[in-house]
């Protein structure tokens, strides 16, 4: 590890003076920088703590929520009206790491850590695009298992690990990000970036701008989930996760929200699926055959060809379970 | 071994043959099978609460003045040449104090590998450590940094910069396969058994199945990190190591560096976790050599990922089973045949056929392994080597038999259940492997299973039940040694260089001195975990506890030989001698008349001695040869596999042990979970992603390398038959890896219950039942 300077901010504005022009690298609970830290993927000189802005989760004024960047992962699954308007944001957030780590982990930092790929982790032994662009990606013909069936690039296959994001991006949340050049919103479904060519810029945010808050619109569904596939029953990363919203009413669907997690460079949202189903019968026939349109364009790789048929019927089993039509 | 040695083993097998077994140890049952107080007893870990208060120093925490810090630096090719290596930044690096590499390392010869001739042979690798800029395999050290802090050496160590030469490497498993050699024997057993004609039998067979099982390569996590601090002091050298040979390695490491046996102490009270993996590896030689260039204490501790480069794993493998059966499921042909990776320099040819020799009677046997040679960290025994994953590919076999044939596999088993040793036709010492089915399949509930597959369910679970059997040779290690002091006071100290690693070796050492002494358990306190002391055996093929207590057992009759001595002509006991004495109840007394007896207080007193101190080394283990000893289990289980995802959830598993005497059922139950816990994550999760076109280990971390988490961990049942065997010490046989081994197979079994997949290659991920 190298030698790093550390500094602690009392404000957003002063943590956007440390950090200005990417001087300094923002510090959440440090769960995934310092861990890449140490294995010499990321070299940063100087770290802004960040844990001290506002972790304050409250109500909008139009009847969703804000919560604050620095809001602990734990804090924000325990959260009662997380858990009683929002359960799909609870299950997914209790579905990643461990205990402790969720207890260090911030809301800021789950959305930008960084990709779990064997190869982007390996400095010494592996070639990597989003790590050193233009060296070339072993993953492609090595272990992929966990990267992408949808949404990658011949520079790039690796998935966007977050099971948080993928909730927060059925939900239709928005993050709001403060700099030098003033604050804005940034859907999160526009916050992480397709890898195309250049997988190393891997969201919205410019160096200098940091995440200040998660707004989470009211809750449009009548039932949500989050269901998340691996062979580890625990404290494994998702090779496929599902986050489903649904109201359904006389047989129809009123209402619906979907997002994928494990397939792609970002949280997957299902659109097309969506759209396709909207206003429609919630039937098994109707989201398998609304799946099977939106992975039409999927790419998988020997690796990972399995998770087309599991993302759709883990979706399938989801909003079978949602829709009660199962009962 | 050559095939001279296999020649001698086998000659001294043929002769032990013709031996009445009354001569030779174990002749006649040790006399504790019936007479134990605290043998048996459940009995918490000595070690406990030093642990639970973080009393407990091990190696990479013990304290020294001057202390400095060394960081390791790993080969990123596979097979190649140093062209260029610039150590000035590193050097330059804040706090540091040494940078070596093979241009300044003190030259040394190389380690000899463990084999079971010589004592100082325990060397996991022949390879010539930092001598040379040749490197064999992706992450061999090459460099090491010493610093007076951990970060700054960690930090200089990223500042070395090394060019290679790349040669060609050997990393391809299938590809190596053509040239593989068959060695001449496998650990002390004759390699290829060929008995009849097993390829024309099972052609014959109304019944046969015939496949190809494939194992990954596995690597060790013990969960204390491979550590040494090291201090030379004067001409000698002390090193605190977790290790599971500390005699061994004090030899070896004073061979390496041209010092007397006597000038090397290893210290290692605690280990963390070894099972098989806390040998000596290049580490500690390293340390040992920068120690001396600096003349200061050094600490090496390894990160998880050099544990992941430097310390060999469990081969992987590919095994063919086939079976042959009559029409009643007697087996006519067992044909188990196979490639792991052993490379020239490596030291574990990963036994994997040797438990099939004895598991079951069939009309012929072909039997044979093969090594694949590949420019790799050499691989090295990991809880029962051989028999985890040899034992997966013959019991799922069984299974697939019993479900072609349509009988119980149990009954399969029975039916086919050997009285002699199959391959040998040695009498086996003590074998209830029968029993112990029956006990289990009762206790579990096995007449609920539904023979034909997929035919329970639980919503979207399907729901199986599968058992498998386990096995694991008995050893008792030659050259155990131990010193017993027995004070007047009625107090005595048993001392041996013996090793804990968690498993209880101090507890059930105290229980059994205790039993054995005629004293109570508080009387007694057993010394460990230091060269110093008499030279105990290493803790390995689950044989230290029968080792170490064969050498108490010797010193013991010694012992008593030194009292009758020093009571003489005017004790209660006079003219009484050695055979016809027993030790009970703080004194001597005499077997056929009690009621002459005196008590060591009395005799040491009379004699004018505070203490009277024998040593003596166990008896060779000739029981070995001339029976066939092995732990046997039954295991149970019941599992769920998810129709959507194809996810595998374990519900119960149960093991039904037939292990000898139980010395503590407390220390002996948590041996046989931990074994078991492994054994699902063999089953489930465990794999080496071994990237064949580097050369190199992808997922060298806990994060990506998946042992079984809490949630994976099902309520765990074990039970044992507690039958003794009459050829061993007290009755006991191993049982530390016995738990590990038919896991893989009861859960692959019960997974085809569930789904009617077979899955032939481990692990069962999900998407193998898609
Ligand atoms: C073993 C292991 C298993 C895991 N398993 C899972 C899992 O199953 N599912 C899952 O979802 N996650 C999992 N995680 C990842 C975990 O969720 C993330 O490490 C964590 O959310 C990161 O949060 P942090 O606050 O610690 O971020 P840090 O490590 O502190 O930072 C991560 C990144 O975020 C940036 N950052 C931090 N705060 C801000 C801010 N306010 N604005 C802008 N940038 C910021 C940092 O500069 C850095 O680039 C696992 C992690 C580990 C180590």
């Amino acid at each position: 590890m190298n030698p790093v300077s550390y500094q602690r901010a009392s404000s957003i504005d002063q943590a956007i003076q440390m950090a200005a022009g990417g001087r300094g690298r923002l510090l959440g609970g440090g769960t995934n920088l310092v861990d890449l830290m140490r294995k010499g993927v990321e070299r940063p000189s100087s770290l802004v703590d960040v844990t001290t802005l506002s972790d304050a989760i409250e109500e909008t004024s139009e009847g969703g929520l804000l919560i604050g960047a620095a809001a602990r992962n734990s804090a924000v699954a325990a959260h009662l009206q997380i858990r009683s308007r929002y359960p799909m944001l609870a299950r997914s957030i209790l579905a990643g790491a461990s205990a402790q780590i969720r207890n260090m982990a911030t809301v800021g930092g789950n959305l930008m850590q960084r990709t779990r790929c064997l190869y982007f982790q390996d400095v010494a032994g592996a070639r990597c695009n989003r790590r050193a662009p233009g060296s070339g990606c072993d993953a492609a013909g090595g272990f992929n298992r966990y990267h992408a069936i949808i949404g990658a690039s011949p520079a790039c296959i690796a998935t966007h690990p977050s099971d948080m994001c993928v909730a927060l991006a059925a939900l239709d949340a928005r993050i709001q990000v403060a700099g030098t050049r003033g604050a804005r919103t940034i859907p999160i479904v526009d916050f992480h970036r397709l890898p195309g060519e250049r997988p190393d810029l891997e969201t919205e945010i410019e160096p200098g701008e940091l995440i200040v808050a998660v707004e989470i619109p009211p809750p449009r569904f009548a039932r949500s989930t989050y269901r998340k596939v691996r062979d580890r029953a625990s404290y494994a990363f998702a090779l496929v996760s599902v986050a489903a919203g649904l109201t359904v009413r006389a047989g129809r669907i009123e209402e619906i929200g979907i997002a994928f997690g494990g397939v792609a460079p970002k949280p997957w949202r299902a659109f097309k699926a969506e759209t396709a189903l909207r206003g429609g019968p919630a039937t098994s026939q109707a989201f398998e055959a609304a799946l099977a349109d939106e992975l039409a364009d999927a790419t998988p790789l020997p690796g990972n060809a399995f998770k087309i048929e599991l993302a759709q019927r883990t979706l399938s089993a989801v909003l079978t379970e949602l829709s009660g039509s199962d009962r | 071994m050559s095939r001279m040695q296999n020649a001698v083993v086998e000659s001294v097998k043929t002769v032990l043959g013709w031996v009445p077994a009354q001569w030779l140890p174990g002749g006649t049952p040790d006399p504790l099978i019936l007479r134990r107080a605290a043998i048996g007893r459940q009995a918490s870990r000595l070690d406990g609460p030093e642990k639970v208060r973080g009393q407990a120093r091990f190696a990479a925490e013990v304290a020294m003045d001057r202390l400095c810090y060394a960081s390791l630096v790993h080969s990123t090719v596979t097979l190649g040449r140093i062209t260029r290596l610039d150590t000035a930044n590193a050097e330059a690096a804040p706090g540091v104090i040494l940078v070596m590499t093979h241009r300044n390392m003190p030259r040394i010869g190389t380690l000899a590998l463990i084999g079971l001739t010589d004592l100082s042979a325990v060397g996991n690798s022949s390879l010539p450590i930092m001598q040379e800029p040749a490197v064999r395999y992706n992450g061999q050290v090459v460099a090491a940094v010493v610093a007076e802090t951990q970060e700054e050496a960690d930090h200089a160590a990223s500042l070395i910069e090394i060019d290679y030469a790349v040669d060609t490497a050997k990393t391809r498993f299938d590809d190596a396969k053509d040239k593989a050699r068959t060695p001449a024997s496998i650990l002390i057993e004759k390699n290829h058994v060929s008995v009849g004609n097993a390829e024309r039998e099972l052609g014959r067979a109304p019944h046969r199945v015939d496949n190809i099982y494939r194992t990954p390569g596995h690597n060790h996590n013990a969960i204390e990190l491979h550590g040494v601090t090291v201090a030379w002091q004067g001409g000698s050298l002390v090193v605190h190591d977790a290790t599971q040979m500390i005699a061994p390695s004090a030899n070896a490491l004073a061979k390496l560096f041209g010092l007397k046996k006597e000038q090397v102490r290893v210290l290692s009270p605690f280990v963390g976790g070894g099972f098989g993996g806390k040998g000596l590896w290049d580490h500690q030689v390293v340390a040992v050599a920068a120690a001396r260039l600096v003349d200061r204490p050094v600490r090496l501790m390894l990160s998880r990922d050099s544990v992941y480069r430097m310390i060999g794993g469990r081969s992987p493998t590919e095994q063919r089973v086939a079976i042959g059966a009559d029409a009643d499921g007697q087996f006519t042909a067992l044909v188990h045949t196979g490639y792991s990776i052993m490379p020239p320099y490596g030291a574990c040819p990963e036994q994997y056929t040797l438990g099939t020799r004895a598991l079951y009677r069939s009309k012929s046997f072909e039997i044979v392994q093969r090594h694949v040679d590949l420019d790799v960290v050499p691989n090295t025994f990991m809880r029962a080597p051989g028999e985890a994953i040899g034992t997966f590919a013959v019991e799922c076999a069984i299974d697939e038999l019993a479900h072609a044939i349509g009988i119980d596999p149990i009954e399969l088993r029975r039916r086919n259940e050997p009285d002699r040793h199959p391959i040998s036709d040695a009498p086996f010492s003590q074998r209830a492997l029968t029993q112990a089915y029956a006990d289990g399949a009762k206790r579990f509930g096995w007449e609920r299973r539904l023979a034909e597959p997929g035919a329970r369910h639980d919503g979207e679970w399907r729901i199986g039940m599968g058992c498998a059997s386990g096995s694991f040779p008995y050893a008792r290690m030659p050259g155990a040694n131990v010193r017993i002091t027995l004070r007047r006071d009625g107090s005595a100290t048993v001392s041996c260089s013996a090793q804990e690693m968690g498993m209880g070796t101090a507890t059930v050492q105290v229980q059994h001195a205790a039993d054995r002494l005629g004293l109570p358990v508080e009387a007694i306190t057993f010394e460990m975990g230091d060269s110093a002391l008499p030279a105990g055996p290493m803790a390995g093929g689950s044989s230290q506890t029968v080792s170490v207590a064969g050498a108490i057992m010797a010193a013991t009759e010694k012992l008593t030989g030194e009292l009758l001595r020093l009571a003489g002509n005017d004790s209660p006991i006079a003219g009484l001698r050695a055979g016809d004495v027993r030790l009970v109840d703080g004194g001597i007394a005499g077997i056929n008349d009690p009621s002459r007896r005196e008590s060591y207080r009395s005799i040491l007193a009379r004699a004018a001695r505070d203490e009277v101190t024998v040593s003596a080394a166990g008896s060779a283990p000739l029981e070995m040869l001339k029976f066939a000893m092995h732990s046997s289990s039954a295991i149970f289980c019941e599992l769920r596999v998810s129709k959507v995802t194809g996810e595998v959830r374990v519900d119960r598993l149960l093991g039904s042990f037939d292990c000898g005497t139980i010395l503590n059922p407390k220390t002996a139950a948590s041996q046989f979970k931990g074994g078991m816990i492994m054994g699902l994550g063999l089953a489930l999760t465990e794999e080496t992603l071994f990237d064949e076109r580097s050369g190199r280990i992808m997922n060298a971390t806990l994060a990506d390398y998946h042992i079984p988490s809490h949630l994976d961990v099902p309520e765990i049942d074990v039970m044992w038959t507690g039958i003794a065997d009459p050829r061993s010490p007290l009755g006991a046989r191993g049982i530390g890896e016995i738990g590990i081994t038919g896991v893989a197979a009861a859960v692959a079994n019960a997974v085809f219950n569930a789904t009617g997949k077979r899955i032939r290659d481990l692990p069962v991920t999900l998407d193998k039942l898609l």
